[in-house]
């Protein structure tokens, strides 16, 4: 594996900033929310670079409105203050309007999950694919690495439609070594394939789920991981085709579980089609978590550390 | 001694206001859900607009790019603006007979699957952020074209307006006109005994905008400011504060605090329309 770690923000934002170069209908706002490579396209681009202030509504409004008038827009905040603030603005000026018209404007939410990990739970983001899933005519993207981010770049350009993107804040190891072989439109990656059990996760928890098969792969236990980039749209046919494959799959998520995020969507996926397949969900219970500590010591806090997803595992493997 | 042209213009404008109020009855009729006091109140704002000519528009292509972009962001108080939009050749005259039925597309409260209205509006606080998005994107293409919105006063208690009245001024975006229906009402109450409004003039003022004020009522003079706004390019953005009384036309409407929710029954709206002037 490469060890690299870059953050995905950086990524995206380097390569936006290549193709606005020879595109002049790209237009990138943010609620003055920075990056490194940011500063390079704000120096550059200063027409088409706009910090609207800490502003996340009028963020979404201004997008809108130059989206209406034909320009692929960037619109780029923290990710909870952007789908939460500014959730009714995404509803009724983007998923709303765009079922009629073209709005091509790409929300970019930094910080998924646990990122911002001792800043407390006014800057966790455990909602936001719940609460963007509710919302019809949106795509959701949810990359683990950098090399995944930097491929929907042409994606974001190319498809006319509004999207949410969902960003982790801290680099990471690149995952994706052949990226060009990943088929972005069926939304899901099977990154190793297990024998029974089978982890399904997104963004960074699909950095813990490859540790943890690699770890048991040593001791003679293949275990399954999933990486869903691309919650909405999905194929489901597709993806229930590899479900049925195992026997019990257990979603592992930074979010609350059971209120319509991944854990959610696996769930529906197999109930539609009365699957036997067992799930198990982990993520956060109905409570936000106050005490400060690393990623590593919230997870946990809330069983999703290793040790925790083995004991699971192996659980599930005696059941 | 005969009337000029001009008396004649704007007494067919005083005439199409006298129309669409009758009009806009008319439809309170068969859709009791249409809020009706608030639809009342921008009535010269419309025709002065649209009859008035201020606004360049095609209702042959509702996406013609020359078209001016009409924010109405006080979405549910425009149900005047759908006679207006048929008799002008948007769709046809006969739709206005079937507001809420099954089927159709002019709603209780309008969408933009209405040909004519720009964006949908239902929710307060929307509309000035996205003109500031049209108006930048318009300047940024050395485009003429101007971009109008319909606010109401009550919903200048949204803070996503300020947040865009702020952007509008830092960006110079002296295309955009922002007129403010200030009928003076909110659901419940004046706002004066909610959250005082005043001084109105002094807020805008204070962000630096281009503060004019008229009767919203007197088409002459709503022309003759519009028409200077529409051509005035002198860096900032405008607004014109149109003092108007809600529920115009209407005497049991225009004196009760609670209008916004009171309907006429349709057995009385004939009597109404008789006593409209």
């Amino acid at each position: 594996m490469n060890v690299e770690k870059k953050t995905m923000r950086d990524v995206f934002i380097e390569s936006v900033y290549n193709r606005m170069h020879g595109d002049s209908n790209i237009f990138f706002l943010s609620a003055d929310f920075g990056s490194p490579k940011l500063d390079i396209l704000r120096e550059k681009f200063r027409e088409r670079f706009i910090n609207v202030g800490i502003a996340e509504q009028n963020l979404i409004n201004v997008s809108t409105g130059l989206a209406l008038e034909g320009y692929t827009v960037y619109a780029y905040a923290i990710a909870p203050f952007l789908t939460m603030r500014a959730f009714e603005q995404i509803r009724i000026n983007i998923a709303l309007h765009a079922q009629l018209m073209d709005v091509n404007v790409n929300i970019i939410g930094v910080g998924a999950g646990l990122s911002y990990d001792v800043s407390g739970p006014t800057h966790h983001c455990l909602e936001d694919i719940s609460i963007m899933r509710t919302l019809p005519n949106i795509s959701i993207f949810s990359p683990s690495d950098w090399a995944m981010a930097e491929k929907f770049v042409d994606y974001s350009i190319r498809v006319k439609k509004p999207k949410y993107i969902r960003f982790d804040g801290k680099p990471l190891p690149r995952i994706y070594e052949n990226i060009r072989d990943v088929k972005l439109e069926n939304g899901f990656h099977e990154i190793r394939e297990g024998d029974e059990i089978c982890l399904i996760s997104t963004g960074y928890m699909t950095h813990k789920a490859l540790c943890i098969a690699d770890s048991l792969s040593r001791i003679g236990l293949l275990i399954g991981v999933i990486d869903v980039f691309l919650l909405k749209p999905i194929n489901e046919e597709q993806f229930f085709k590899l479900l049925k494959k195992y026997r019990s799959v257990i979603t592992i998520e930074e979010a609350f579980i059971e209120k319509g995020g991944l854990d959610s969507l696996i769930s529906g996926i197999l109930s539609k089609r009365n699957s036997s397949v067992r799930l198990r969900r982990k993520g956060f219970g109905d409570s936000y978590v106050f005490e400060m500590g690393s990623r590593d010591h919230l997870h946990k806090l809330n069983g999703l550390d290793d040790e925790s997803i083995i004991k699971d595992i192996r659980e599930m493997l005696k059941s | 001694m005969l009337p000029n042209v001009s008396d004649r213009f704007f007494d067919f404008l005083k005439e199409k206001s006298l129309w669409v109020r009758k009009e806009t009855l008319d439809i309170h009729r068969i859709a009791q859900e249409t809020r009706l006091a608030s639809s009342l109140s921008c009535v010269e704002i419309l025709v002065t607009l649209y009859y008035g000519k201020i606004i360049n528009h095609n209702p042959k292509n509702t996406k013609w790019e020359q078209r001016d972009r009409f924010i109405i962001s006080k979405g549910h108080g425009s149900i005047s603006f759908y006679p207006i939009l048929a008799d002008l050749g948007y769709f046809p005259k006969e739709e206005l007979g079937r507001v809420c039925k099954e089927g159709t597309f002019l709603g209780g409260i309008p969408d933009c699957i209405i040909p004519g209205y720009e964006t949908t509006n239902g929710s307060l606080g929307h509309g000035l952020g996205v003109a500031c998005g049209i108006a930048l994107a318009l300047k940024r293409r050395d485009r003429k074209e101007k971009v109008f919105v319909l606010l109401g006063d009550g919903e200048l208690y949204e803070g996503s307006v300020w947040e865009a009245v702020m952007f509008a001024r830092e960006h110079m975006l002296d295309n955009l006109t922002a007129i403010v229906d200030d009928n003076k009402i909110c659901m419940l109450d004046f706002c004066r005994n909610i959250l005082n409004l005043e001084p109105l003039e002094d807020k805008f003022r204070a962000f630096q905008w281009d503060v004019h004020t008229v009767d919203g009522h007197n088409v002459r003079e709503l022309h003759n400011i519009l028409l200077n706004l529409r051509k005035d390019e002198r860096g900032k953005p405008k607004v014109l504060i149109a003092s108007t009384v809600k529920g115009k036309g209407v005497p049991v409407l225009e004196t009760d605090p609670l209008n916004h929710i009171k309907n006429i029954k349709p057995e009385d709206i004939d009597r109404v329309i008789s006593d409209l002037k």
